[in-house]
């Protein structure tokens, strides 16, 4: 089972990130659950959306602790939320900077593989707003293919966004060109 | 049959658009409110052909369910936590009336202090309303058992209203895979609903007149007997629904209960997570396992005795996720002891708390109340009280 934690900000989209991962899982046939961090939501604040996929019926069902990959929407909460708390050793960190790997290495906690994108400027470039979620994905199969078919979550991003799905699309596909996975 | 990633709630709201419901009489509430959100959703797009009713509190969505349902339609309502202690009065009332509403019920704790997360208090504060009720422990059963509730309320020999228990935001908010039907696959499952003397200009009835003290106590005993009855139809239902379909559902479920020293029992979205501790615990030799009680009304007194006095299980160990103040504090807890009080080979019974107004219950939590049956067990004492799990101090 591999587990993942969507750090963003109210208004982001974290949880259409989770969502839109755990569908392309369950369509190929196999397990997911998506879900929030359970409470009351308010735009800009610090919020969480998990995922957990696995080729077996999942059971277990309360927070995420111990992550296999965080994903972090917005650089700005790498100086206020410690999102690397809990992260496995050999975890995965996929993170939105236009900084380098040296610099996040230095935040108190960082460890596991690194997956840097600047997502902010592909998601203004590509969509007009700094809106990460679905970019982000984009990202995370990088550092991580194996978690989705690439086809299935851009189905998934298509219906959730009908009108913008082309550049959405283009914005996911042109951030696993752009992501650097960093040992 | 379609297996499609959904959110728990819109596949429970699909189960009551699959029974093609008549009358919604619903009033937001978190964690519920997808669920009306949804049925609003349908009835707005035509895709739904039913009256949605909104009303200006609680107590007047099970009203016009109550209403709607004793004039022949099938009639759904939605809710949580304290809009079900609003609700309390009519929901007496609703099955007093013999009124096939179908609820689902989106557990939640109760204030004070406010909480919109899960446990069971308001559940367990409405227990003894006279409804059928039954819990649900995946986004599949919840999807499920909404859809028979419908087959097994309205049953002419139950006519009774039936509510389905899912664990707030825990299963309400949860995007997982669940297997949904076609409207052809399940049309000739459930009839049509025909209540035998329904409010009809026609054929005119009076329903729920003042009971005299002369007829208050028959009235009363022919309810409990109607509940009690229900059974019958509660497992014919499920039993016709895993022979067509292939999913089965039991009063009492058991996993290792026939091979267990020590058994949890367990209500709701906890039961799987208590099996994943089994699976482990098993690996390093631990003799448990899981009995869940499905069915909580009627009360499932033979199942259960039946699970627990196999002569392997030498303890069980409770876990209520509410209290009852003053009391044992253990409802589930009591009710489990004094249903085995005359059982010659009965385990020991222990009750534990957990879970309170969405604390997560974590893995080495579920390991201890295991533990703490096995310390009673080992020191041959049953203690009185419940004993609350991941308390700080």
């Amino acid at each position: 089972m591999v587990e993942i934690r969507f750090h963003g900000r109210g208004g982001q989209g974290a949880v259409t990130s989770a969502e839109i991962l755990a569908l392309a899982v369950i369509e190929e046939g196999r397990y997911a659950q998506a879900f929030p961090a359970f409470g009351a939501e308010r735009r800009g604040a610090p919020v969480l959306a998990f995922t957990r996929i696995s080729d077996e019926p999942i059971k277990i069902r309360i927070g995420i602790y111990e992550p296999d990959i965080v994903v972090v929407l917005d650089p700005t909460l790498l100086k206020s939320v410690p999102v690397f708390s809990g992260l496995k050793d050999n975890g995965l960190a996929v993170i939105n900077t236009n900084k380098g790997a040296e610099e996040i290495r230095k935040i108190e906690g960082a460890k596991g593989t690194l997956v840097l994108v600047d997502a902010t400027k592909i998601a203004l470039e590509e969509l007009g707003v700094p809106i990460t979620n679905v970019v982000m994905l984009g990202a995370l199969l990088k550092g991580k293919p194996e978690l989705a078919k690439m086809e299935l979550v851009e189905k998934f991003i298509a219906e959730r966004f009908p009108k913008l799905a082309e550049q959405e699309i283009k914005a996911f596909r042109r951030a696993y060109e752009e992501a650097r996975v960093e040992g | 049959m379609k297996r499609v990633g959904i959110e728990v709630s819109i596949a429970i709201a699909e189960a009551a658009a699959l029974a093609e419901v008549e009358v919604v009489s619903a009033y937001p509430i978190t964690p519920q409110t997808h669920i009306v959100e949804h049925l609003a959703e349908l009835v707005a797009n035509g895709e739904l052909n039913a009256e949605f009713i909104t009303v200006e509190s609680e107590h007047t969505a099970m009203s016009a369910a109550l209403g709607a349902s004793l004039a022949g339609a099938r009639a759904f309502t939605s809710t949580s936590s304290q809009g079900l202690a609003l609700m309390n009065e009519i929901v007496y009332i609703t099955s007093s009336m013999r009124a096939p509403v179908v609820m689902a019920l989106a557990n939640r704790s109760l204030s004070a202090p406010i909480s919109i997360w899960n446990d069971h208090s308001d559940v367990m504060n409405e227990r003894d309303t006279g409804w059928i009720s039954i819990f649900a422990n995946n986004g599949q059963e919840a999807y499920d058992l909404t859809f028979m509730a419908f087959k097994i309320g309205e049953h002419p020999n139950v006519l009774l209203p039936v509510m389905i228990n899912f664990d707030g935001f825990i299963l309400t908010h949860v995007i997982e895979p669940v297997w949904m039907f076609d409207k052809e696959e399940v049309k000739d499952f459930l009839p049509p609903y025909e209540h035998p003397y329904k409010l009809d200009v026609d054929r005119p009835t009076s329903h729920g007149p003042v009971g005299l003290p002369d007829i208050y106590t028959e009235a009363k005993k022919q309810q409990e007997e109607a509940i009690r009855n229900s059974r019958k139809i509660i497992d014919a239902v499920w039993d016709e629904f895993a022979e067509r379909f292939g999913r089965r559902y039991r009063a009492v479920e058991e996993y290792y209960a026939d091979d267990a020293e020590i058994v949890l029992l367990t209500q709701g979205s906890v039961t799987e997570a208590a099996q994943v501790v089994v699976d482990e615990m098993r690996k390093r030799g631990k003799k448990w396992g899981v009995v869940e009680l499905r069915l909580w009304r009627p009360f499932p007194f033979e199942d259960l005795k039946k699970v627990l006095c196999n002569n392997n299980i030498k303890c069980v160990v409770v876990l209520d996720r509410a209290i009852s103040f003053g009391g044992q504090l253990g409802i589930v807890m009591s009710e489990v002891r004094s249903a085995l009080y005359h059982e010659k080979n009965k385990p020991m019974v222990v009750g534990v708390t957990a879970g309170l107004g969405g604390r997560d219950i974590r893995f080495d939590e579920y390991v201890k109340m295991y533990e703490i049956g096995e310390k009673c067990l080992k020191e041959e004492k049953e203690p009185d009280k419940v004993i609350i799990v991941g308390l700080r101090e």
